[in-house]
């Protein structure tokens, strides 16, 4: 039988393994090259098995947004009657709890993405980042879902987005990178000190308050405004809510604030997530 | 091209210990610690602290050996595969390897139970290497070789033990590495797939290809591999055809098993270290250490160091080379077994009439107590069986195959 696939196959290299130093291992294009294939299965498996055997599938995605869009309006909206800039307070709440659910989920998976592999960690080689990595990529899938409801719940209200939503990207970029190093630094701390599956949880719920989620940021008084924008999630949230309903300024200050702590998180989680990785396997 | 394979200098791989049981610190630990560190002088680096599982060690493994790495527990033998595999990086000096490196991985390994077979064979042949244009090539060869087609679609967690199994070993098998590394700890598990993963191991050795192979089993070490490389504390002791290395490696194990059991550093890595086998001795009819006869009673004890409650033991029996002849576990409890208070730290097993053929045999001892292995040596004690009668009839002694005699009953002709 013919095996093109030998035919084709390159020369032996020669790996040498030696004590690294320095950020050698992430940061390496490389290494995560070679390794491409099993990335996509990663993020492929994750993606598959988030929501098999679930009755509701990837309805899973919309409804934990939509369930505290209807929880936030009632109690933010209605009875603590917090503003939401003169927009009905379910859109207010929706268009950033689409963004929030991808950022706390993506957290709440990621950091545990070490430990709950520890099988495939201790047994065999493979750049670690793609663990983390590939929760957040099935992430993306979750929140193409969402957006997609979110903008037919903008339109059946009335809104229309402006030429503002070709700034999700962006946004969704500040997102993942802040995402991404966070994930990446709780993960490697997991590792050592599984008291981080406590502290995320907790983590979660007051950088949800510590965001403009259920309030506006304008109801925050300059200086403390642009400075609380040093949280990504800030930027992230005001920018989805300017970029898919339409209305108000846009919030570039906040967002190029933000965009600038997301690469500073980034560099600093896969940093920290470099120097580590090497003792995973003795530790996980 | 060059002909070699791996190439290791002055390979080293120090732990630091100090961490508690489960190999990981709380938080707590480490800020106490950080925040304590100010006050004590000289605290950073305390000596002593520091384990080599492996030390300065250098070989040459040419293309096409069939290397076996023996040698006691911790002697470095999973450390030095580790680093071969790229899981855990050395602290000192290098190994280049040359070409695509496989490993033969417990079953279920790398398996997602909520994937199907088919999207298992694509995640299992990625982690163990494999391109993706690869294991498409191969993809309908790897069903037919596990005989699962008809439930491809199928989420793994619903196969049977044996189609597990056969699809772990297809994908397993069709990988075709330049140089296979095999834990026998890691591929532990299944006795079929143990089997298989030997035949594969021969196969690749038999194309030419490299093979590194870590086992307690000396026969079949003896059996597979041409080249033996015994480690002791991390360090290369005889690194020579495989009979002389095992030879060497039979001799050093005989030698501690005479020494003090508690001062041997070669215990289960799993154990948890309560109470630690001081004693093993077996004894004949007469009481008499190390005069045994088959057919025969037989007095196994095993003394250890503080008595816990409901405390097991599970001995191995095994030939001179490690293979196993027996297991008797005082888990598997009969109706004439006793609980003694009067024992104390002493555990006993009695074999009314010993069945084995004439030859030397060593114990190896596990003792459990609180659902957690608590020690665990090998080869904690030697000892020759003498020819005497098993069912009335003498035990053969020369030429035939098998450790065990039965007693048995002819009908023939005449």
């Amino acid at each position: 039988m013919l095996r093109p696939i030998e035919a084709t196959a390159p020369p032996p290299e020669t790996i040498r393994l030696q004590p690294t130093r320095g950020f050698s291992r992430v940061l390496a294009p490389r290494e995560l090259w070679r390794y491409r294939d099993l990335a996509g299965q990663i993020a492929l498996r994750d993606i598959t098995v988030r929501y098999r055997q679930t009755a509701l599938g990837g309805a899973w995605a919309v409804l934990q947004p939509i369930g505290f869009m209807v929880v936030f309006s009632l109690i933010f909206g209605n009875v603590a009657g917090i503003s939401s800039n003169g927009l009905p307070y379910p859109l207010f709440s929706l268009s950033a709890l689409v963004p929030w659910t991808f950022f706390s989920t993506a957290l709440m998976l990621g950091s545990d993405s070490l430990v709950s592999n520890a099988a495939l960690v201790s047994k065999i080689y493979f750049p670690r980042i793609f663990m983390p990595a590939g929760v957040i990529v099935a992430g993306f899938v979750d929140l193409a879902i969402s957006l997609v409801i979110l903008l037919i719940i903008v339109f059946a209200w009335g809104y229309a987005p402006s030429v503002a939503i070709l700034t999700l990207p962006l946004l969704i970029a500040i997102a993942t990178a802040a995402a991404l190093g966070t994930t990446a630094a709780l993960s490697a701390i997991n590792v050592r000190y599984r008291d981080v599956r406590y502290v995320v949880p907790f983590a979660i719920q007051m950088w949800l308050f510590i965001s403009p989620v259920v309030y506006p940021s304008s109801q925050i008084s300059e200086p403390w405004r642009t400075l609380s924008a040093i949280n990504p999630m800030v930027g992230v949230v005001e920018g989805f809510r300017w970029a898919t309903l339409g209305t108000g300024n846009a919030p570039w200050d906040l967002i190029g604030i933000s965009a600038v702590s997301a690469a500073v998180i980034l560099a600093a989680g896969l940093a920290y997530f470099d120097r580590v990785e090497r003792a995973f396997a003795d530790f996980v | 091209m060059s002909n070699v394979a791996i190439e290791a200098r002055d390979l080293g791989k120090s732990y630091t210990l100090g961490l508690n049981k489960r190999g990981y610190g709380t938080l707590r630990e480490a800020v106490v610690e950080a925040a304590q560190r100010p006050f004590k002088r000289g605290a950073g680096k305390r000596k002593g602290d520091t384990l080599w599982a492996l030390r300065d060690l250098s070989m040459t493994i040419r293309n096409g050996e069939v290397v076996g790495l023996i040698g006691h527990n911790g002697a470095g033998k999973s450390t030095l595969l580790k680093i071969l595999s790229r899981i855990t990086e050395p602290s000192t000096g290098y190994a280049d390897v040359t070409g695509r490196v496989g490993s033969l991985l417990e079953v279920g390994t790398g398996f997602h139970p909520e994937l199907t077979g088919r999207e298992n064979i694509y995640l299992n042949g990625s982690i163990l290497g494999m391109r993706r244009a690869e294991i498409s090539a191969r993809f309908e060869e790897i069903v037919e070789f596990a005989e699962i087609s008809r439930f491809l679609d199928t989420p793994v967690k619903r196969y049977s033990s044996g189609m597990s199994v056969r699809l772990a070993f297809a994908v397993a098998a069709h990988l075709e590495p330049e140089i296979l590394l095999v834990d026998e700890v890691l591929a532990v598990g299944d006795a079929a797939f143990q089997r298989k993963s030997l035949g594969k191991m021969n196969e690749v050795a038999k194309e030419g290809r490299t093979v590194v192979f870590v086992s307690h089993n000396l026969a079949i070490i003896q059996a597979l591999c041409t080249r033996g490389v015994l480690l002791e504390r991390g360090e290369v002791v005889t690194d020579a055809p495989i009979a002389e290395a095992i030879d060497t490696y039979l001799r050093t194990l005989e030698r501690s098993a005479a020494t003090d059991l508690l001062e041997r550093t070669d215990r289960d890595s799993r154990a948890y270290d309560e109470t630690l086998v001081r004693r093993l001795e077996i004894s004949g009819p007469s009481g008499q250490a190390n005069a045994i006869v088959a057919g025969q009673p037989a007095t196994i004890a095993v003394e250890v160091t503080e008595e816990l409650p409901s405390m097991e033991c599970q001995l191995t029996i095994a030939n001179s080379l490690g293979q196993p002849i027996c297991t008797l576990d005082s888990e598997m409890s009969a109706p004439a077994d006793v609980r003694d208070p009067t024992l104390g730290a002493r555990i006993e097993c009695e074999v009314p009439a010993l069945p084995l053929v004439p030859g030397r045999y060593r114990i190896d001892v596990i003792v459990k107590a609180k659902r957690q292995i608590q020690d665990g040596l090998q080869a904690a004690a030697f000892f020759d069986v003498e020819p005497g009668l098993v069912g009335e009839r003498p035990t053969a002694t020369a030429g035939l195959e098998g450790s065990v005699v039965l007693p048995h009953v002819w009908r023939l002709p005449g």
